[in-house]
């Protein structure tokens, strides 16, 4: 069970938490035209990577903010959490 | 019954203690403290049970967790369980116990035959011999290999055993409480780290509990007893015995099976069997300590045949011969303890040490004490069927190929120490890049990939002095990081007679004309044989070899077999043992019992259980409930006989004529504040938000990105920047979430907050053609008329005191309102709702009733919105904005979306008006077309229409639109119907919905 630095509640148990995919992904802005092929990237195409990761969890049990976590898709090693406002460079 | 193996003056048991036990239906006696094993051995029995392929006779081969042979079937205060340890599991008074994996006895077994017939089992013989004729499979194979395979039986009865889950954290965790693991803990506690050491035995002190040392001025055991009694009691520190740390999983996550119970006749009130301990720790130091190695020989799984350390531990710990004859067969200076231990209690042993010219102080005694020592010797073949009688020895030569002239001697057991192998489970568990190391023949912890460090024999250290001096320097070290402090501690002189060299020696070859089987792996009857088989026909990697030979995968997880079959392996490919390479150990370090595993999550606590304000009233009326997600729900009131089926027709039948009220607080309920609400629900519906004027309420669906309908439920303008939604019950936390990525994570410009309301609310749907008047009579200050209250209307009105919501709006598509109170006067609201509208003719309705009215009015539920429809396929298509964005819009454009025949919800009836048709039937355009028959659609929800009283259902059917009038069959394999139907609109009842208007 991951150990995730909520950066709002500290250390918690990955039980607290809900996952919630590549946090790269940015939603298509609203009333403006997309293409077929950019919609099918943000709804549906995920690279799926071996390797450090940006994520999205929630934590759902806790204070219910949505957090980014970078982790090691393969040793599951978090490097850095972030506050969904912050920018990570 | 005597104990004839019994010594005096030897020993940890408590001979004050004598208990009584069963074994196969028979009474024997032992001492409290002995385990199942030390006892049996102590009445001279070593035939515990039948090999698990050739059902070959079984004694003991170790003393602890590694034990291959000795599983039994324990039965304990009325319970049963199995796959037991004897040599783990503690006397208790009444302990019963029987062998598994024989048939009728453990004497006289018939699958024995199978020992005679070893030709045809050789490794693969399950994928060779039972693959044809096909259809034998069934019928022959699997119940003959099911009835001959068992190790032991589930009991099918309730499990009435307590298993507790405990969350722990703490500054370092040891693992073993072997002189490695007391030095690490005191050194750590000294420093005042949160340390918790964990022991899997009763007692703590691992080797040193057997060996001949002196720590200080103390023999090693009383070293250990003052340090742990020391340990307890420093509040820093948990001392846990008959504790097994049994994984070690992500971010030093380690999970500790804590037996609570089990060494006592039956469980004390308020206490758990088992405790199952989830540690995060900052730091662990992992001392597992190391188990003794076979060497290989010629029958070597004869009863009698055992590990050297065993056999010194039964004496040391039980005052337990194994044997008044012993052979010790050895490579290493660990046969030598084990033959001084019994020549110091009048019992002359043989050793037959492989090596030529082997020096040490334990040697010298060895000598001293006139025990007869034999070197570059070795045992070829035990003798003896059910327990071991005499030995084939013979000398070998200085390269091992060849032997000497055979010479059998009398013995009555033989104690085998094949050198040491560290155990390295939890290292390699935690990511640990494992290595070969070579003067030790086995592999050790290499580089760390989490917070661990591995010491002592587990690392494949064996000296004492050097084990000590590492294991207090770690433990300073790591609890110095944590704690800052520094205390010194002086590292005890240490006097150890044995050295660390062994022979690389572990299998005798055959003698000329013989083929005894040599196994490698006792437990599964792998013998060397077998994997000379497995490669002969071509498997190469150690996992497929692993696989195909079943070396290693029985119960014991190849405690003892690994490291001989990878030698094994590495001989006949002429590689080095890192080459083949190990197979990899995974969690549990040893079987642990599902109770454990499960906890307290069994039965009604496997989920929590939500109950609304009203339940109690529910109860009292015979609601009959049923379970929504997490919640319970009335399904109907039950009225003298009635079933279900009438109850939830009367109900239904009485809300068309009469009034109903339903309890609806389950219904998810989001409370929305801020400037921006309007412009967050106009972007998460599909329809027109920013100009819902305040205290009304509008219908809404919500999408998913992909245009998959994801919620509806209505949303209600309480105030200008204050809106209350509400989900169905089932989608009440996903909605919230949905709300909430977008307004963190998409739209953090938009100045709006939500959140959940839904247990501050209690809900009554009151719906019928009579329920204005009653709403008047309970809001007598309010004008609840046509015009005061309006379809979609919202005001908040007082309820003989207390502040309600009142909402109309309908799901049963009759006049109908909803009143909320604040939970707390949930039951006061439902009995004022009774009371008054008795007079007329009320009766509350569960979900059954419920779901019978929203079906015949065609309005849409869970069983539609199944996440695999858009707003089209509901006949929502009408709340589409063309006009503006909305999540999920971008996708309603798939072709697959806008197709022509694209399917759609319609209303289906049987032909006969009589046979109601199940849910989930298919509807196919011919009954007898040949399977698979094309499936047109499928029925989502079925009900009785009250209002024309035949049966009636929605379905989800291709091309729905253009249907309307076509005669299909609905046909369930399942419940064995095909029933012909015609397909009608969705909207049965009142389809132009005046009376929701009315
Ligand atoms: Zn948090």
């Amino acid at each position: 069970m991951l150990y995730i630095n909520c950066p709002h509640c500290g250390m918690r148990s990955q039980n607290e938490f809900s996952y919630g995919g590549d946090a790269s992904v940015k939603r298509p802005e609203l009333n403006k035209e997309v293409s077929d092929q950019e919609w099918d990237n943000f709804v549906y195409n995920r690279k799926s990577l071996r390797g450090k990761h940006l994520e999205l969890w929630q934590h759902i049990s806790g204070c219910r903010q949505w957090i980014k976590v970078e982790r090691d898709t393969a040793t599951h090693e978090i490097f850095r959490t972030f506050k969904a406002d912050e920018e990570v460079a | 019954m005597t104990q004839a193996f019994r010594i005096e003056n030897e020993g940890l048991i408590n001979r004050d203690k004598k208990l009584s036990f069963k074994f196969n239906g028979k009474t024997y006696f032992g001492y409290e403290g002995d385990t199942l094993a030390s006892a049996l051995l102590a009445n001279g029995v070593h035939l515990v049970g039948r090999s698990f392929k050739y059902h070959r006779p079984r004694g003991f081969f170790g003393a602890g967790v590694d034990e291959p042979y000795a599983v039994v079937q324990l039965y304990r205060n009325g319970e049963t369980e199995p796959n037991i340890k004897a040599t783990e599991q503690e006397l208790f008074e009444g302990l019963e116990a029987k062998s598994v994996n024989c048939w009728p006895s453990v004497n006289f077994d018939i699958g024995a035959i199978n020992n005679f017939l070893k030709i045809f089992l050789p490794a693969g013989f399950y994928y060779k011999t039972f693959m044809w004729p096909k259809s034998f499979w069934y019928r022959i194979y699997e119940p003959f290999i099911r009835k001959a395979a068992g190790l032991g039986v589930a009991s099918t009865k309730h499990d009435n055993e307590r298993y507790e889950h405990k969350y722990e954290y703490c500054d370092l965790l040891i693992a073993g409480s072997g002189p490695s693991g007391l030095a690490g803990a005191y050194a750590a506690a000294k420093n005042g780290a949160k340390v918790i050491l964990a022991e899997d035995k009763p007692r703590f002190g691992g080797s040193l509990l057997t060996s001949d040392v002196n720590i200080g001025n103390q023999s090693g055991k009383d070293w250990a007893d003052s340090i742990v009694a020391e340990l307890k009691t420093m509040p820093n520190v948990v001392v846990k015995n008959r504790s097994q740390i049994f994984g070690y999983y992500d971010h030093n996550m380690l999970v500790m099976s804590e037996k609570v119970s089990d060494h006592l006749p039956s469980t004390k009130k308020y206490h758990p069997n088992k405790r199952l301990w989830y540690i995060r720790a900052k730091e662990v130091l992992i001392s597992s300590g190391s188990i003794e190695r076979p060497i290989v020989f010629g029958n070597n799984d004869t009863p009698g045949v055992m590990l050297s350390s065993a056999a010194k531990e039964y004496l040391k710990v039980y005052g337990v011969l194994v044997g008044r004859k012993p052979l010790v067969f050895t490579n290493n200076d660990s046969g030598y303890e084990t033959a001084i231990e019994f020549k110091k209690h009048g019992v002359d042993p043989v050793v037959l040490d492989s090596r030529k010219n082997p020096e040490s102080e334990i040697i010298d005694e060895a000598k001293n004490l006139g025990i007869n020592i034999k070197n570059s010797y070795v045992v070829v073949a035990a003798q003896g069927y059910k327990k071991v009688k005499s030995a084939d020895i013979a000398s070998i030569s200085e390269d091992k190929k060849q032997l000497g002239k055979i010479e059998n001697i009398q013995c009555d057991c033989i104690c085998v120490s094949g050198f040491w192998t560290p155990t390295i489970h939890l290292a390699s568990q935690s990511g640990n890049k494992t290595k070969f190391k070579e003067e030790i023949d086995a592999f050790v912890p290499g580089q760390s990939k989490q917070n661990e460090i591995t010491l002592g024999a587990a690392n494949g250290v064996f000296s004492l002095e050097e084990t000590l001096k590492t294991s207090f320097t770690a433990g300073s070290k790591l609890s110095k990081k944590i704690t800052e402090n520094d205390n010194e501690i002086a590292i005890p002189n240490v006097v150890e007679k044995k050295s660390s060299q062994h022979d690389k020696f572990w299998c005798v070859p055959l003698p000329k004309g013989k083929n005894y089987k040599r196994f490698l792996d006792f437990q599964n009857d792998v013998a060397v044989s077998d994997v000379e088989i497995a490669l002969r026909e071509g498997y190469r990697s150690i996992e497929h070899v692993k696989r195909y030979t079943t070396l290693g995968m029985a119960t014991d997880q190849g405690k003892t077999s690994n490291l001989n079959g990878l030698q094994l392996v590495s001989e006949i490919e002429n590689k080095v043992v890192p080459a083949v390479g190990h197979t990899t150990f995974r969690p549990p370090y040893t079987p642990i019992s599902i109770g454990a595993i499960v906890g307290r999550e069994v039965g009604k606590h496997s989920k929590p259980t939500r109950k609304s304000p009203m339940h109690s009233w529910h109860e009292k009326n015979n609601a009959v409930f049923v379970d929504a997600g997490v919640w319970l729900r009335p399904r109907y009131y039950k009225r003298g006989n009635e079933n279900l089926f009438e109850g939830s027709k009367r109900e239904a039948k009485n809300v068309r004529t009469n009034v109903g009220v339903c309890d609806v607080t389950t219904l998810g309920k989001i409370d929305i504040k801020g400037p921006d609400a309007a412009e967050l629900l106009n972007r998460v519906y599909t329809n027109a938000w920013l100009k819902l004027p305040v205290s009304k309420a509008r219908y809404g669906v919500m999408l998913r990105e992909d245009g998959i309908v994801m919620d509806d439920g209505t949303t209600t303008r309480i105030s200008e920047n204050h809106y209350h939604m509400t989900t169905t019950t089932a989608q009440a936390a996903n909605v919230l979430s949905h709300l909430e990525y977008y307004l963190q994570l998409v739209w953090p410009e938009l100045n709006v907050n939500v959140v959940s309301t839904t247990e501050q609310w209690a809900g009554a749907a009151i719906a019928g053609p009579k329920s204005r008047d009653l709403l008047q009579k309970l809001f007598p200050n309010s004008d609840v008329s046509n015009e005061g209250l309006p379809f979609m209307g919202y005001m908040e009105g007082d309820l003989f005191g207390v502040k309600a919501r009142i909402f109309r709006i309908s799901f049963s598509g009759e006049l109908a309102y909803e009143v909320n109170v604040e939970s707390d006067y949930g039951n006061f609201m439902w009995e004022k709702i009774m009371e008054v509208g008795e007079e007329f003719k009320i009766q509350p309705y569960g979900t059954e009733a419920l779901s019978t009215l929203r079906i015949e009015m065609g309005h849409v539920a869970g069983s539609e919105l199944d996440g695999r429809t858009i707003p089209y396929d509901n006949a929502l298509e009408g709340l589409v904005s063309k006009k503006k964005d909305f999540i999920g819009k971008r996708s309603l454009q798939r072709s697959a979306f806008t197709a022509e025949d694209r399917q759609r919800i319609v209303g289906v009836v049987p032909l006969d008006k009589q046979t109601s048709i199940p849910e989930g039937s298919h509807l196919v355009k011919d009954d007898k077309a040949s399977l698979p028959n094309p499936k047109l659609g499928h029925i989502s929800a079925s009900c009785w229409s009250v209002e024309y009283d035949n049966p009636f259902s929605l379905a989800i059917l291709k091309d729905g639109k253009n249907m309307i009038g076509q005669k299909l069959f609905a046909m369930s394999p399942l419940k064995n119907k095909v029933i012909p139907v015609e397909i009608v609109s969705s909207h049965y009842v009142d389809p132009k919905g005046e009376r929701v208007r009315s």
